[in-house]
């Protein structure tokens, strides 16, 4: 297994700070030019539950954590037993666990790693106002060979609302973990490099997609509160007024989902965020906005469902009712990020695809993307955004739903004189009066479905990478742990292709065709339980003879070695 | 012509679109189509800059028979669409028109937070207690004991709402009651709803003549409230508990401000919030 | 329905007035009959719906000749509600809408143009009795004797249909549902 990065895990329980130690500890690493990950999990408490940030830094791109962990830093041993699950250790893996009294803590779970007591505790009561979160992040640098010198900033701007001495207390903790660090065992990190300002940037999918939102044009967005979209609406919040846009925060999806429609009928491009149970509450009104013709976009930031389901956990299992929910003959468009960076050019696309075709996106972001923090690369910046069809002289006689040269026709916006029309869910003539006969809605039904289908999306409907006649087919953030395995195999001298779908809906069966070529086997990856991906795949696509699958339900986030043990009966497991 | 009377104004029937409503002859409806069309005459706004926003129902026809621009969304979400639009465009002379049943049942949460938002709009709410498109069932207004509804054949049997006891409590900034059999007096308040900031609502009293024959009849029991509209809600909420919803004319008139973010941009570029994530 | 004014408190000071009353009261007549003859067209009966718009176009010629009458005139700007009629919220032939029926029949239509029309004689006899200015006095009685003159040829138009059946509003059908 190639070791080209270090993961580690920092566990808590009672308001022990790991999660602020844990981002510390990342931006730490990514001004010692590292690049790394880092989730959070959580007990069910809202407040003093137990805690744990794994985090994982690299010199390379990261999408996906490892297959285990190298180090594991319980600040309370009782605080690490419940994350066991996701922390999987080996023989040479260090616990680092302050066990007070010096006896071994009986709710310290079994695990083959080493145990090495370090009284944090007791070293933060030394220092005045002290905490052992402080301790925990002085140890955490020296042992992954972060230069002291790099934490201090990010403490000064973390805690600079908290006072001096409260900065002076984590400054000292620190310092002392720091020296303390040094008599235990150090894991070699990724060399310390130089890099420019701001050429690598901080940031989680959730606000990736809240930025490719406003770079796309959004300027109007209503939500109601649900985790985990909750991050992006906060970004949202804070950064649509400086762009003269607003954020309301509405009575409940039902009125998201409506005032979005409104907003953009007023010509503002809009979008809503929101998770699994909210998204099955908007169906009714995506419809309304396919058939009214009024572009809009759903953020969709899946969790374990159905019902309230797991809320703070990922599964990919809303793929069936974003593609076929709505109720009707109801063409629209559905998208997925192929990573936490393409949560931006994804979401900004949609604004872009759902603006130039009047019509519905739903973006399926998920709780793996949406609530990671990543080191990344500065992101490109692209030039889709929102182009809406609007005539610039409206004639004698406008008519909104003109079925014309283009299926895409042209809309006007309230203010424009001569331009008025009413927008309509019942179907509708040309020129928008309510209609029950057979020619207008077959007429309007072919408008809607060929503005779709025809349009060209070109060559952003998926990432393709890699040769060889084995395909990996996934979605989501699936293509991490999958990108990650065929690097690993590549590294081995074994090709792999790879097929991640940006564009779910509509189907492209001749980009399909195309990708497929040359391929005799593919696997599919999916976090479903009932293969939804594995499902939708058979009925739109034509697949090779031989398909495998690979599917388990949230929240066990796939490892990229688990998908290199899926692909050995093929690639021959000693290549492995 | 030699009207010059009429100046520049648009009159009443400019604002109709000239399709043919589907209403029943008789419908109080007609008439408020007519009051809203004076009202926006009075009002001397231009078609393209009033938006008529409506759910489903027989009232909910509206946007359809007008001139102004016009949203028919699905069933209980006008005011939600209504919102935001206004929201987004405060330029735009934002109408919300439906039933009781669009407005009070399926859409009552947004009723109720509409009232508490107060985005300066008028909503319209043609009350006929019953549900006419599905063929005549109860709807929140109607009273306990009516039994002619198929679902409900011995009576609902429970409280009808109070849409103006609710629109005070919720924070609404002006409230009324009109009757279709007043055109004229309907068009006044309307007008007036719409001039006055805030969310305006106006329940108007409008005969099913199909599935409540017996509706016929409020037009001769209406009666102008004997008493001006006040600005104190305790005042109103008095009045209220007296009121046996035969009523008309304008009840409250309140100074709360109107719910509206302000859309002034602070930065140039979107590029400049790429700060915040730079290391 | 009433065909006597209540409580008007307002006289009519200027024949100017008087013409911008006449006006609104004969356009809003056009305006009504052409929603009822609407309205019957909709609703399949064509019968009715050729005689409301009848009406109309007869009520279109009473609007050129008030138009005629004002000619040179400078009529006051006032709004719908503005107008002081006979307290009943429309003008005097205005008020027929709650009084249409799908099934209605030639008769009806007549007798409710007719009430339009008494409606009207009733207020332009108010108008003259209460005028202080001789010119709207005798515009005034002149409105009266031209209405009176509407009303009989009503009357004569409605001798030649039947009196409705007890019956006429029956339909076996139930009511359609839409949405």
């Amino acid at each position: 297994m190639s070791r080209q990065s270090l993961s580690i895990a920092l566990s808590g329980s009672g308001g022990s700070g790991v999660m602020t130690t844990g981002s510390m500890l990342l931006e730490a690493a990514g001004k010692a030019g590292w690049y790394g990950i880092m989730t959070r999990s959580a007990g069910p408490q809202i407040r003093g539950g137990e805690a744990a940030a794994l985090i994982r830094v690299s010199d390379q791109p990261l999408e996906s954590h490892d297959d285990s962990f190298d180090l594991v830093l319980a600040i309370d041993p009782a605080s690490l037993g419940r994350f066991m699950g996701e922390i999987p250790l080996r023989e040479d893996s260090v616990i680092i666990c302050d066990m007070a009294g010096g006896r071994r803590d009986a709710s310290l779970p079994e695990t083959l790693a080493r145990e090495i007591d370090l009284p944090m505790k007791k070293m933060a009561k030394a220092v005045k106002g002290g905490r052992p979160n402080m301790i925990a992040l002085g140890v955490l640098a020296r042992v992954i060979g972060l230069p002291e010198g790099s934490i201090g900033g990010i403490l000064e701007k973390v805690l600079r609302a908290k006072g001096a001495d409260a900065l002076e207390a984590s400054q000292a903790c620190v310092k002392e973990g720091y020296a303390a660090g040094a008599e235990l065992p150090a894991f070699s990190g990724p060399p310390i490099t130089d890099v420019p300002d701001g050429e690598r940037w901080s940031i989680t999918g959730n606000e990736a997609a809240g930025l490719g939102a406003v770079r796309g044009g959004v300027r109007f967005v209503a939500a109601y509160p649900i985790t985990p979209a909750t991050e992006v609406l906060e970004w949202l919040a804070g950064s649509l007024p400086k762009l003269g846009g607003v954020l309301v925060q509405a009575e409940d999806e039902l009125a998201s989902i409506n005032q979005i429609i409104g907003a953009s009928f007023g010509g503002k491009p809009s979008l809503t965020a929101t998770s699994g149970p909210g998204l099955a509450l908007m169906t009714e009104s995506i419809g309304l906005a396919v058939c009214s013709e009024v572009p809009v976009v759903v953020l969709d930031v899946m969790r374990c469902g159905p019902s309230t389901g797991i809320a703070t956990k990922n599964e990919q299992s809303d793929l069936n009712i974003a593609l076929n929910g709505l109720h009707g003959d109801a063409p629209h468009l559905v998208l997925a990020p192929t990573s936490l960076s393409d949560c931006i050019f994804t979401t900004q696309w949609a604004v872009h695809l759902a603006e130039a075709m009047q019509t519905a996106a739903i973006v399926l972001s998920d709780q793996s993307l949406g609530q990671t923090r990543a080191i990344v690369d500065k992101p490109a910046d692209i030039a889709f955004i929102a182009k809406r069809n609007v005539p610039e002289v409206v004639g004698e006689t406008y008519r909104r739903y003109a079925i014309g040269d283009s299926p895409v026709s042209p809309m006007t916006i309230p203010g424009q004189p001569g331009g008025q029309y009413t927008a309509d869910g019942l179907e509708h003539t040309e020129a928008g009066a309510p209609s029950s006969l057979y020619d207008d809605h077959l007429a309007q039904l072919d408008k809607r479905s060929n503005k779709i289908t025809n349009f060209n999306f070109g060559e952003h409907w998926a990432d393709i990478d890699g040769t060889g006649d084995t395909m990996v087919i996934t979605w989501g953030s699936a293509c991490g742990p999958v990108r990650e395995a065929l690097s690993r195999l590549r590294a081995q001298g074994t090709e792999v292709r790879m097929l991640a779908i940006r564009l779910l809906a509509p189907e492209r069966p001749e980009d399909m065709r195309a990708a497929l070529e040359g391929v005799k086997r593919v696997l599919l990856v999916e976090q479903s339980h009932s293969k939804q991906f594995y499902r939708y795949l058979r009925a739109a696509y034509d697949l090779p003879a031989e398909v495998k699958l690979f599917h388990r339900p949230g929240p066990l986030a796939f490892k990229p070695g688990e998908i290199i043990e899926q692909l050995s009966d093929w690639c021959g497991s000693e290549k492995l | 012509m030699n009207d010059t009377s009429a100046c520049s104004r648009l009159g009443p029937k400019e604002y109709k679109s000239g399709v043919k409503p589907v209403w029943c002859p008789g419908c109080g409806d007609f008439t408020v189509l007519g009051s809203l069309t004076k009202a926006l005459s009075g009002l001397n706004i231009a078609p393209e800059n009033a938006a008529v926003i409506s759910g489903i129902g027989c009232s909910s026809r509206m946007p359809t028979y007008l001139s102004t621009y016009g949203f028919h969304g699905v069933h209980g979400r006008a005011l939600a669409l209504a919102t935001g639009l206004k929201v987004a465009r405060p330029d735009l002379t934002v109408i919300a028109t439906g039933g009781d049943g669009d407005g009070f049942s399926i859409g009552g949460n947004h009723f109720l937070h509409t009232c508490r938002r107060n985005p300066d709009m008028t909503y319209i709410v043609m009350d006929n207690q019953v549900y006419g498109m599905t063929k005549g069932q109860a709807s929140p207004t109607t009273e306990p004991n009516w039994e002619k509804g198929k679902l409900t054949p011995s009576g609902t049997g429970i409280n009808p709402f109070q849409p103006l006891v609710i629109a005070l409590a919720s924070g609404a900034n002006f409230i009324a009651r009109c009757s279709s059999s007043d055109q004229n007096g309907t068009a006044k308040v309307i007008m007036e709803a719409i001039r006055h900031p805030g969310f305006s609502l106006v329940q108007v009293l409008s005969p099913c003549v199909t599935f409540r024959p017996e509706q016929r009849e409020w037009k001769k029991l209406v009666q102008p409230a004997p008493v001006e509209a006040t600005s104190d809600p305790a005042q109103a909420a008095r009045r209220l508990l007296t009121d046996e919803g035969l009523y008309t004319g304008v009840l409250f008139k309140g100074h709360r401000p109107p719910y509206q973010p302000t859309l002034e941009s602070t930065i140039d570029q979107v590029t400049e919030l790429d700060e915040e994530f730079q290391l | 329905m009433t065909n006597e004014p209540r409580d008007r408190k307002k006289v009519i000071a200027t024949t100017e007035e008087l013409l911008a009353y006449s006006l609104a009261l004969e356009e809003e007549a056009v305006e009504r009959f052409n929603e009822l003859a609407d309205q019957m067209e909709v609703h399949n009966n064509h019968e009715v719906a050729d005689l409301f718009y009848k009406l109309a176009e007869i009520e279109g010629k009473h609007v050129e000749n008030v138009n005629r009458a004002a000619e040179g005139k400078q009529l006051p700007d006032l709004l719908a509600w503005e107008f002081d009629w006979v307290d009943e919220g429309y003008s005097p032939e205005g008020g027929a809408l709650e009084d249409a029926h799908y099934l209605m029949q030639p008769w009806h239509a007549i007798e409710l143009a007719k009430h339009g029309e008494q409606r009207a004689v009733a207020f332009f006899r108010h108008v003259a009795s209460s005028a202080t200015d001789a010119g709207v006095k005798k515009l005034a009685e002149e409105l009266v004797a031209e209405e009176e003159e509407h009303v009989a040829l009503l009357e004569q138009w409605q001798e030649r249909f039947p009196r409705p059946e007890e019956d006429w509003d029956d339909d076996l059908d139930p009511p359609t549902i839409l949405e």
